[in-house]
């Protein structure tokens, strides 16, 4: 498999008053192309540090990150979903699905077509004319993946994106995004806090030390696709999940030794 | 169970709603109060503990009243807060009508309502010929001047109005001090360097009660008594509100939006357009709101201490000449002029933020 990302030695530091803080230090990582990897780690571990390093968002202090482009076509390199949703509240649906579209100037019909393919996909065409304001949480973020989708990106972003949502909306969208995923094949950087998220979404898992943050350990999830929420019932979830948790604990416990 | 299956006749009904718990207590209330203002006028109380009966009658009306919106249907419950509303302000109005038939007050400080309304009739109708001007400048001989004089009679006439006199102050006072206002307010919200230079003296000139400069004003104008320096004070008023606000506006989007916005691949021009914008408009126009409303406290208090013309002036030249009726409708249409500018601005928000309909 050939890669498609290719992050070495990142490091990064915050200036603060006190002199600088190490918020990632020394991550290196490979992803390869179609691959859905999927970053654990306990809480303020530099996680969604390391996403919006990837991201572009944040400049790095040292090392190198490279998304690299399928030479044949004109994708923008990444989109990223986020936590707190970031759709537009003064867009409607439709225009915030639109919204990496009309940014790089693609031409309207293909916009539209687009816009309202994605919209189907995720199953909100008879929201297309709502603000986000008469949405609940699950349908704003559903408008925020549909508009990285839309936006067909070389690698999708995901920073917790269903860490904001209650536990019920959650599954539905963990089994709607299985979906989407076997689908499209994109290859994924997946940030979460949840074991359970990571074990069901993704082919490979990352574990991150407690701050400052790099990796600890990482497993290749052997359950086969199509996976489904009844996948995470299964004997051999349970065992991944144990595998898992042992490698994770300590690093979750050194978190709260910090904070006792 | 033997009352369920009776039958529903008029009878019945008109008997339960005798026993509805809220209309007894509904009955009692009212005989109370009723009593309450017997006893006070037979016992001649009034003269002497007028604030202590105008209070309890006060509390009485607003149990009445909520006892009375419990038996109100909730579907035509805000038609009934509505028209309570409304019912207490014309309760208000004949209660000063009828305490200033009574000679309880004074009708030289405190004109009946009636008379305010006959005097506002008159201000409208009549043209001053002493001040050379009227209220609204006399739009029904339009036509007629249009015929005799052309434009030039057209313009005399709303050169005559107060209300035009101080609308045009206002508006062109709020324009010209809301645009830079937008402007340096934006740039002040994005760039922090610009911000960190000029907030302090921003702020400085901020507290300052914009009447206290109109004599600077009048020397710096070419024509100190004419239109320049009333609309200029309008202006400065506007321009702090107006850019302080904006930049509130732009400091306060989620910066989370503004990442995506990058992330999503949106030029400077774009992030302004789709992003900045509208994330700082609702700001924008709670600063253009205030900026109208303390215009229009700033153009009545010039007019109070130099114009010809002007509701500020109808409203002073009135106290001068003891006509305390016009004085009263000056104010009434100073009002008025707050509640259509206000009422303005928001047609206006809701025309460009339909996000923001409820």
């Amino acid at each position: 498999m050939q890669p498609k990302i290719i992050a070495r030695n990142v490091v990064k530091t915050y200036p603060t008053k006190d002199g600088d803080i190490l918020a990632v230090d020394n991550l290196s990582l490979e992803v390869a192309d179609g691959e859905f990897v999927c970053v654990v780690g306990p809480s303020g571990c530099g996680k969604s540090t390391f996403l919006r390093i990837l991201a572009g968002l944040t400049p790095l202090t040292s090392g190198s990150v490279e998304i690299i482009r399928d030479a044949k076509t004109k994708k923008p390199l990444n989109s990223m979903v986020f936590q707190e949703y970031a759709i537009y509240p003064w867009k409607t649906v439709w225009d915030n699905v639109a919204f990496g579209l009309e940014m790089r100037g693609v031409p309207k019909a293909e916009r539209r077509s687009r816009t309202e393919l994605w919209l189907k996909r995720v199953g909100l065409s008879r929201f297309a004319d709502y603000y986000p304001h008469q949405l609940s949480g699950g349908m704003k973020q559903r408008v925020s993946i549909a508009r990285a989708l839309a936006n067909d990106p070389e690698v999708l972003l995901m920073d917790e994106p269903l860490g904001a949502l209650d536990a019920q909306t959650r599954l539905v969208l963990q089994d709607e995004l299985l979906k989407l995923w076997d689908a499209e094949r994109k290859t994924v950087v997946y940030v979460t806090h949840s074991i359970d998220e990571a074990i069901l979404l993704g082919d490979r898992i990352i574990i991150m030390t407690a701050h400052p943050g790099t990796t600890k350990a990482e497993f290749t999830v052997e359950i086969p696709r199509p996976r489904t929420i009844e996948t995470t019932t299964t004997a051999e979830f349970a065992h991944h999940k144990g595998i898992i948790w042992e490698a994770l604990k300590d690093e979750v416990s050194r978190v709260y030794g910090d904070q006792a | 169970m033997s009352a369920k299956s009776l039958p529903s006749t008029p009878v019945r009904s008109l008997y339960r709603l005798v026993h509805h718990r809220h209309l007894r207590g509904l009955g009692l209330v009212t005989a109370a109060a009723l009593l309450l203002n017997i006893v006070v006028s037979a016992m001649d109380w009034w003269q002497e503990y007028w604030w202590l009966a105008l209070l309890t009658n006060f509390i009485l009306l607003v149990i009445i009243a909520e006892r009375f919106g419990e038996l109100i249907p909730l579907r035509y419950k805000t038609l009934y807060n509505r028209s309570l509303a409304l019912s207490f302000l014309v309760f208000i109005l004949l209660c000063w009508e009828a305490l200033v038939d009574a000679s309880i007050l004074n009708a030289r400080w405190f004109p009946a309502p009636s008379s305010i309304l006959q005097a506002l009739w008159d201000l409208t109708v009549d043209y001053d010929r002493f001040n050379k001007s009227s209220l609204l400048g006399r739009p029904w001989l339009i036509p007629q001047e249009w015929e005799a004089n052309g434009m030039t009679g057209v313009k005399a006439l709303f050169k005559e109005s107060h209300v035009y006199a101080t609308l045009t102050r206002v508006l062109f006072g709020f324009i010209i001090g809301s645009i830079p206002g937008i402007v340096i307010g934006m740039a002040m919200g994005m760039n922090s360097t610009i911000r960190t230079m000029l907030d302090t003296t921003l702020s400085a000139l901020y507290v300052l009660p914009k009447i206290a400069i109109f004599p600077i004003m009048m020397l710096a104008f070419p024509n100190p008594f004419g239109e320049g320096p009333k609309i200029a004070v309008v202006a400065i008023s506007a321009f702090f509100l107006v850019t302080i606000n904006t930049m509130t506006g732009v400091q306060q989007i989620d910066p989370v939006l503004i990442q995506a916005g990058r992330n999503y691949g949106a030029n400077r021009w774009k992030m302004f357009r789709h992003v900045i914008i509208p994330g700082a408009l609702p700001m924008i126009f709670s600063g253009l709101r205030l900026a109208l409303g303390t215009g229009l406290i700033v153009i009545v208090a010039i007019e109070f201490v130099r114009a010809k013309i002007g509701v500020g002036r109808v409203i002073l030249y009135h106290w001068e000449i003891l006509s305390t009726e016009k004085m009263y409708a000056g104010l009434f249409v100073t009002m008025i002029l707050g509640v259509l500018l206000t009422y303005g601005v928001q047609l206006i928000e809701y025309a460009v933020m339909p996000w923001q309909r409820k």
